[in-house]
């Protein structure tokens, strides 16, 4: 249920970030990678270090979707023992302490299946998760899901790849809320980035056909890249960057070192300082 | 629209899946990234055309009769039966077609299709690298580029397919993500086709994976029943009492079963791999032990554990080697037109080499399953009974496999 929250908070941020005329950054985090201490300290310290909503990775035995740096960092998360029921448990902890930052889960459909559709939309709703990106679960079977959903107030994010024609865009966007995430490139994430006359042509076609705030993610690696995508689009979408940089800081043991959560923090800052400025150095 | 190509069916019939959605009952359907669908449904629809096509159906036919080798024969296993003093036991000899499996079959029909959709470049998974050979092949008769993604484990055993596929000129590339088989192969050729979608089609080995795979691997895989159903009828005048197939994700069973689902007096069943045992974490039966859930692509029965993370399936024979099954036995097993059973690791060994001696045949150790448990029921069956087997692949792959379990040093 959607409990005693008072409005949407992803259709609230997206409205004060309109008003204050600049794009948003989403950073990713894989729950409990590399356990969970680190990275709920990291989800803790995202929102001052810059983070304007937060996705945050369901690890999945087969993430079909991710590239080596995603796989990775489920691989190290279910080592760790994590599980759909502890990232709720991690919102839930995340929420004692911000109440305005919006929370996307974004994951595979097959733990959801397990958990029971219907307990997950009511659990995650009030654990305050605010959003899903369900990768394998395209709009055509999204009814497994969709009205349980939107029971619980939860937002469903579609995602719109550079193959969704403007035919089947209409069938992709209908029922979807919260924003658009654009899939800026055909392929997995974390492997290459589309050139900005690439994602110039592609964002008409989708505020043609949407009022929604759009995302791009996939491939936008530097603060360079983040700025260029806000400059054509809502919201920046980082994750591969994000979790390469952590990894850099992990021992040889796969654990997490004193350097683990301040480098990511800092590589959010970065990204954060680069988005802030982005329109008006355009 | 939806009925398959092999037949008219019936009013009550089995055999009209799946629905519009790509469903048998609650399993099958599409779940696939966004990058992907659109993709999917376009060979959807070239598939609908194709098969509506006759030209299309005529130069399957001829490339089947000419260059497969087909109609396979149809085998009495006279001294098998003898020994195993039972039922009658005839083999379907899909061992004979050339690449020595039923995946032939299926690739017959994608290639021509993805010919057919102006596709360039050819991406297929295999495990034990029957299906990575047979591909291999279409795209060296074709030529097309071929890509095979293989687990490292799979490329550790199989060696001689691997140096076939070579041969062939498709590069394998081994996948070392989780235990290295034919899940993991799965998962990186969806990785591969959502990067490269618009020149790449992905050839499907197995009745799995997002719809059409399922129904068009098993329209492919239909020759198999339908040849079998026409040459036991021509032999004996009848149909048989019990059909029997060994189930990875499930093609040469679907392709056996699916002409007699409507004929209710044949029973149908499957053998999956039970490795070291069902009542042990390894083995490969998904329906035995598993419950439903969604991976590449379709909602089936799966092997996973309570959060729904999918575990790794075991099994002496890599092409049983998969935590999933086709849909549509999801649905069979469901509605329970087909019994399910499983045959362990040892009882293959034992089968393996109870064909070789007794029919002079080696096949390879996915069929062993098959034949493992027509040695556990024939016996018992009446001298006139019919057991009919699909002996879907040979055995030379194996050998060395075979040897290392037995203790031998080759």
């Amino acid at each position: 249920m959607k409990g005693g929250r008072a409005v949407n908070r992803i259709a609230t941020r997206f409205a004060e970030l309109a008003r204050e005329g600049r794009g948003a950054l989403i950073t990713f985090l894989e729950a409990w990678d590399p356990d969970r201490e680190t990275s709920a300290a990291m989800l803790a310290g995202m929102p001052a270090a810059g983070a304007d909503l937060i996705e945050i990775g369901v690890p999945f035995s087969d993430p079909m979707a991710d590239g080596p740096i995603i796989q990775a960092a489920g691989k190290r998360a279910l080592k760790a023992g994590a599980t759909l029921r502890h990232t709720l448990a991690m919102v839930r902890t995340f929420r004692t302490r911000d109440s305005t930052t919006p929370v996307v889960l974004m994951g595979y459909l097959n733990p959801i299946l397990s958990y029971g559709t219907d307990r997950f939309c009511d659990d995650a709703a009030a654990a305050g998760v605010d959003g899903l990106i369900v990768v394998d679960l395209p709009a055509e079977e999204s009814d497994l899901l969709a009205p349980l959903a939107a029971r619980a107030g939860l937002d469903i994010i579609r995602l719109v790849a550079p193959t969704t024609d403007d035919a089947r865009m209409p069938l992709v966007l209908e029922g979807s809320s919260g924003f658009v995430y654009y899939v800026a490139i055909t392929g997995i994430t974390g492997t290459r980035s589309a050139s900005g006359d690439e994602l110039a042509a592609a964002l008409p076609r989708i505020r043609q056909a949407t009022r929604l705030p759009v995302a791009i993610g996939f491939g936008v690696r530097t603060p360079a890249q983040a700025a260029e995508a806000v400059r054509v689009a809502d919201a920046a979408v980082v994750a591969s960057a994000l979790i390469d940089g952590m990894a850099a800081t992990l021992d040889a043991d796969g654990h997490a070192t004193a350097a683990t959560v301040p480098s990511v923090l800092a590589g959010v800052k970065a990204l954060a300082d680069a988005v802030r400025v982005a329109r008006a150095t355009a | 629209m939806n009925q398959p190509m092999t037949a008219s069916p019936l009013p009550n019939s089995l055999r009209t899946g799946p629905d519009e959605r790509g469903r048998f009952g609650a399993y099958g359907g599409r779940f696939v990234a966004e990058t992907l669908m659109p993709l999917i449904l376009e060979v959807e629809a070239a598939y609908r055309a194709a098969r509506a096509d006759p030209s299309y159906q005529a130069e399957i036919e001829r490339l089947l009769r000419d260059y497969v080798g087909r109609p396979s024969p149809l085998w009495f296993a006279e001294r098998l039966t003898a020994e195993l003093g039972g039922a009658r036991i005839y083999f379907k000899r899909d061992e004979l077609n050339h690449t020595g499996a039923h995946k032939i079959n299926s690739c017959i029909g994608q290639i021509l299709l993805a010919r057919r959709m102006g596709k360039t470049r050819i991406i297929a998974e295999t495990g034990a690298g029957q299906h990575g050979v047979a591909t291999a092949t279409v795209c060296a008769l074709f030529g097309l580029p071929c890509t095979v993604y293989m687990g490292a484990t799979d490329v550790e055993r199989q060696k001689p397919n691997v140096f076939r596929m070579k041969l062939l000129g498709a590069e394998v590339r081994p996948v070392t993500s989780g235990a290295g088989t034919l899940k993991d192969a799965m998962n990186e050729a969806l990785r591969d086709w959502v990067a490269n979608v618009r020149d790449t089609y992905y050839l499907i080995g197995t009745v799995a994976g997002p719809h059409p795979y399922p129904m068009m691997v098993r329209d492919f895989q239909s020759v198999i029943g339908e040849e079998a159903k026409a040459q036991l009828r021509a032999a004996t005048g009848r149909l048989p009492d019990v059909a029997v197939a060994c189930i990875g994700g499930g093609s040469n069973a679907m392709g056996l079963f699916h002409p007699f689902l409507d004929d209710r007096s044949v029973r149908l069943v499957g053998v999956e791999a039970a490795g070291d045992g069902l009542d042990t974490e390894r083995h490969a039966a998904s329906l035995s032990r598993g419950r439903p859930g969604v991976l590449h692509g379709n909602r089936t029965y799966l092997l996973q554990d309570a959060d729904g993370q999918i575990q790794e399936a075991h099994s002496i024979s890599a092409g049983l080697d998969y935590p999933g099954i086709g849909p549509e036995h999801s649905w069979l097993h469901d509605i329970g037109r087909v019994e399910y059973v499983a045959a362990t690791d040892q009882e293959a060994l034992a089968a393996f080499q109870l064909c070789t001696r007794t029919e002079g045949i080696i096949p390879a150790l996915e069929p062993a399953h098959a034949l493992a448990q027509v040695a556990k029921i024939a016996p018992a069956m009446d001298r006139d009974a019919i057991v009919l087997m699909n002996l879907c692949g040979r055995g030379d792959k194996d050998i060395f496999t075979v040897a290392a379990a037995l203790g031998v040093g080759l």
